[in-house]
Parts: C-alpha cells; structure tokens; sequence
C-alpha cells in the first residue's frame, strides 16, 4: 500500500496541520507502512457483519432539557491565548 | 514507608504511626531525590499535596477518617486538575490550566487522597514506550542498574515508572489499546483496566473516545481494588459512562479459586511470543493450577486483526477529538498567524508532535471522502468480529491468560524509527479495548531480569472477579514485592 504525495498534502489541508516540504519523504513511508498494516482488514470476510460503534452497543443517553451548569466566562477566557471584552480573538477574517 | 502499600499505608494512618503530612512530605522528598533519573513526573504538586495532607490529618483528628483519607497517590497527566497543569504529555497543553476537575479527580478529592503531582506519559496518550512526550521520555527503574535505559512502556509510563520506584504508592492510568497493561507489566507492577464505561471519562483527555478507558496502576491488586473503589460509577457527564451498581472490589478478593476456569487463547502464543516470556507466562499458569483452577485452550480467531482495525479506528477517533486544538479557546497558539488558516494549520504544526501528527492524518485519511466504507466502517464490522470471539470464548471459560507483552522493556530508541514496529508491542492487549472488556497485568516473573506480566482477561463488568484472580495468585507469589536495584 503507498499513499501519494498528492493525498498526503490534501489530507494534511483537511486536517488543518501545516508540512513542510522537507517531512513529506518520511510521511510517505510511514503513513504507507501503517496503511499496509491496516489492508489486512480488506481480507476478512464481513458479509452480514454490523458495524460495533461502541462496546457495549449502548445508544446516545438523553437527559430532561434543564440548564444544569453556571456561566464561567471568565474563568474560561481566563486560559485563552487572547481575548477582549469577553470575545476570543482570531485573525481578521472578513477585510 | 514508602514500600508500603496502599492498604498498608492506610492502616499505619489509621493507627497514628504516622501523619498525613509526613508520609506526603516522605513521598514528595524521594521525587524530589530520585526523579531526575525517571523523569516519571511532569509536574509536582508540593504546595496543593502538603495543604490537602494538613487538610486530612484535621479530618482525621476530628473522627472523620476514611480508607483514602491522607494517602499519597499520583495522576496521569490526562485527567484535568481544576488549578494544576494538565498538559497530555504535549506542547499543545504545556501551559494548560484546567478551570474544572475530572470526575476521577474529584472522587479522589472527595476521598481525601492526597495527589503528589501529574505523571508522564506519551503525547495525548499516543505511545506503547512513553519517548513521544514532549516532556521527554520516561526511564524504567529496572535494568538502570546496568547502566541501560529502557522505556517503562506506555502510554502510561510515568504512573508506572513512579510506582516501580517507589515515588508514589499508586497512579491513575488510562488505556486505549495497552496503556495501562504494557507499562505495569515492563515496569513490574498490577494494573488494571476496567471494562469500557465503568470509569467516567469526563475531564479525561480524549483520544479514541470508544477505546479509552480510565483505571489502576499500583503494587498489588489488594490497591487496585482499593482504587477502582473510588474511580468506578455512573456519571451523567459521561454520556457513555455504563449506569450499573458498583460492588466493594476489596470484598471478594479472598474468594477461593478451586474450580476457576481459565482459557488460554492459542493466538497469544504465538511465535511473536520469545520462548522465554512464554516460560514465565506458563508457569504463572501452574500456579493457578495449584490454586485449583482448570486450564484449557480456547481460540479468539480473529485477533490478529485486531491491531489492523485498530490503527484505523483510533487514528479515525484520533483526529476527530483532536480537531478541537486549534489555537483559540486554550492551549498553544502560533506566534504572529497571519490568517485564520494560518493560525489553525501552524498552531497544530507545532504544537503536535510526530507521532500525534501522523495518527491524525492517518485518522483523516481513513475518515475522508471515497475511503470511509473501505477503512472505518469495514474496521468497525472487524470490531464485531473481534467481540463476538470474546463473547463465545466466556461461554467455556471464566478468565482468560495471556502474556502482556510480546517481550520485556526495551532500550530507549530502539523502536522510535518505524511506528509499525511500536504499534506490534501492543499486539496482545489491543483486542481487549475493541471488545470493551476488562483486563490486568499482574507481575508474574523476569526474564534477563526484568519484569514479565500476566495479562488476565474477564467478561463485560467482572472487574471483582479480575482482582480477585490477581489477589490471589499475589498471596502465593512475590514477584509484586520485587524492587529495582
């Protein structure tokens, strides 16, 4: 199994994690390797089979629609990399 | 009194042998002395830990004492401590101050153990050898008598390493594929793994939210027990967390075995297996024989895809928690972004390292358009497969044994060039998270001087019973009892 250039900078893309030019050579043989490991699934017989999401095949528990937690915004914004009057501060991103 | 246990330490508390604040002081002295050669804590908590030990010694003066009241105990550093550093062994979070507790560390707050710091372990939990922390690697206490350096395993290395060298009596640990197991197992000590859903997750950084499993590292599974006591339960905030009755795990621990039915799954005995762990393994078995059990081979045949399906499921779960590090709410941000897509791309650039980078791309690979059916969902139907095989394997048997690891710890590097080769160290503990149930590592010997391990496998909630099984095998053995050099 080998994985190209062209998907490993793609998946980088979706998976917002910036490559420099120079770690793609080692990533095409590492990722390639893991994807040769993991193609024995392609072997196994699964006709009829249902995917196990979870362990205990338990479902999504719902709880009564109450407002259960006090709002920490300060203690929250406290830990952020940058904040102002209550907001969190990113790049511009409409000019 | 440090190489006493929990239970022991408890009772010399009880008996007023000592204080809180001295055996704290104690424990924090050795880290203090002696971690510099592990490297087993990130961060320790001497100023918390001393206030919580005065706190318990009052609680006790006043009549108020319980079994944990003012007993030391450590953190993997993946369960969030409202006011301590909680960092996942990662430059993401080296500054992460958490705002709120983890349902594990409440229950231990509520229990008045005193917690001495926050141990080591791989990057976001992501390691079976603890060298991709970013807060470098962990030392295994044994074998650094012959001036080798060999990893405690991982992920949870550091709870591990710590107990081993006696700097904490216990540690929380979690694991995903191994990473309670294959750590207590290299460094010569009990862990335990609980079934999928008996430990809240809540508070616990995620990794592979439907493998991840919080539980016990400690000496002997008599603490264990003592521990999964205060972890185990339902909680509201966990909306996987299993809503059963939780029993005393120290009330059945003296149960005889005569009649204990063990299977041996002939995959685990593979010629993965070295000649010489597959002894150690065997003669565990022995003893058990002696205790009364009867032993039979039974087969699990799917289990050697469990790591294929595992290194597509984990990765794909990997990328999908992971996507929440992205440089605005907390954790590392990149210095002067000049976009938001810059602030998102370089923030994760570096503040993940390699491995963590490669599971995620894996998991969004195996995740994106045209590749879902063949990787996740044919990795998923895999997974039933891997269960069913558990689940007819307990019809016959009521434990299964198996080694841990395919060998004892190895030196420090002589893995770090090709995940593939660290992923086969979990080649034996892996198909026990797919399936959900629960499972321990008990100290049961050495090879060339290191420490072997006893994987004991148990059906869906039979965590009484594995501790049991363990307690017992450690009333007629002392390879728990064994110290580094």
């Amino acid at each position: 199994m080998t994985i190209s250039r062209e998907d490993i900078e793609k998946v980088a893309v979706l998976a917002r994690i910036r490559l420099d030019e120079e770690q793609i050579p080692a990533l095409e043989k590492d990722l390639g390797n893991i994807l040769s490991l993991v193609d024995e699934l392609s072997a196994a017989d699964t006709d009829n089979v249902e995917p196990l999401a979870h362990p205990l095949d338990a479902v999504q528990r719902l709880r009564a629609d109450e407002v259960t937690e006090s709002n920490q915004r300060e203690a929250f914004q406290a830990i952020a990399p940058a904040t102002e009057n209550g907001l969190y501060l990113v790049p511009r991103v409409i000019e | 009194m440090h190489n006493k246990s929990v239970a022991e330490l408890s009772r010399e508390l009880e008996s007023g042998k000592i204080s809180s604040v001295e055996l704290t002081r104690e424990f924090l002295d050795r880290i203090k002395a002696e971690d510099s050669q592990y490297n087993s804590f990130i961060t320790v908590t001497e100023e918390q830990a001393m206030a919580d030990a005065k706190a318990a010694d009052e609680k006790r003066a006043a009549g108020k004492a319980e079994v944990w009241t003012g007993v030391p105990f450590a953190h993997k550093d993946i369960f969030c401590t409202n006011g301590a550093t909680t960092t996942a062994g990662s430059k993401m979070l080296a500054n992460f101050v958490p705002p709120y507790d983890a349902t594990v560390t409440a229950n231990f707050r509520a229990a008045g153990a005193v917690c001495l710091g926050k141990t080591n372990m791989d990057e976001f939990a992501m390691g079976s050898s603890n060298e991709s922390s970013f807060f470098g690697p962990v030392t295994n206490p044994w074998g650094l008598s012959n001036g080798e350096k060999r990893v405690p395993g991982g992920s949870s290395g550091g709870s591990a390493a710590a107990i081993a060298a006696r700097l904490t009596p216990a540690a929380t640990a979690t694991d995903t594929g191994g990473s309670i197991r294959q750590p207590a197992a290299l460094c010569g000590i009990t862990g335990l793994k609980p079934t999928y859903g008996r430990v809240s997750r809540f508070g616990m950084i995620a990794f592979a939210s439907s493998l991840d499993q919080g539980g016990t590292m400690a000496r002997t599974a008599e603490d264990n027990a003592l521990m999964l006591n205060v972890m185990a339960g339902f909680d509201p905030k966990d909306s996987t967390s299993a809503d059963r009755a939780v029993p005393d795990y120290t009330a059945t621990l003296n149960e005889p075995l005569k009649g204990l039915r063990v299977g041996l799954p002939k995959e685990y005995f593979s010629d993965q297996l070295s000649p010489a762990m597959e002894q150690q393994v065997r003669n565990a078995v022995k003893e058990y024989e002696k205790l009364g059990a009867t032993v039979k081979e039974v087969s699990l045949p799917h289990a050697k895809l469990a790591i294929a399906a595992y290194y597509v499921i984990a990765p794909a779960e990997a990328s999908a928690n992971l996507s929440r590090f992205d440089g605005v709410r907390y954790g590392y941000r990149c210095d002067d972004p000049r976009d938001l897509s810059d602030l998102y791309t370089r923030t994760r650039a570096e503040g993940f390292g390699g491995e963590v980078k490669r599971r995620i791309l894996v998991g969004t690979y195996a995740l994106s358009a045209g590749y879902f059916d063949a990787y996740y969902l044919k990795a998923q139907k895999v997974r039933r497969l891997i269960q069913q095989d558990f689940i007819n394997a307990f019809k016959d048997v009521d434990v299964l044994m198996s080694p841990v690891s395919p060998s004892p710890a190895f030196v420090q590097g002589e893995k770090t060039n090709d995940p593939v080769t660290m992923y086969l160290e979990d080649i034996f503990t892996i198909a026990v998270n797919l399936a959900g149930v629960p499972a321990m590592s008990v100290p049961a010997g050495f090879v060339d001087g290191l420490p072997v391990g006893l994987q004991v496998i148990g059906n869906y909630f039979e965590e009484a019973r594995l501790l049991n099984v363990a307690h017992q095998f450690q009333q007629v053995t002392d390879w728990h009892q064994k110290l580094p050099q």
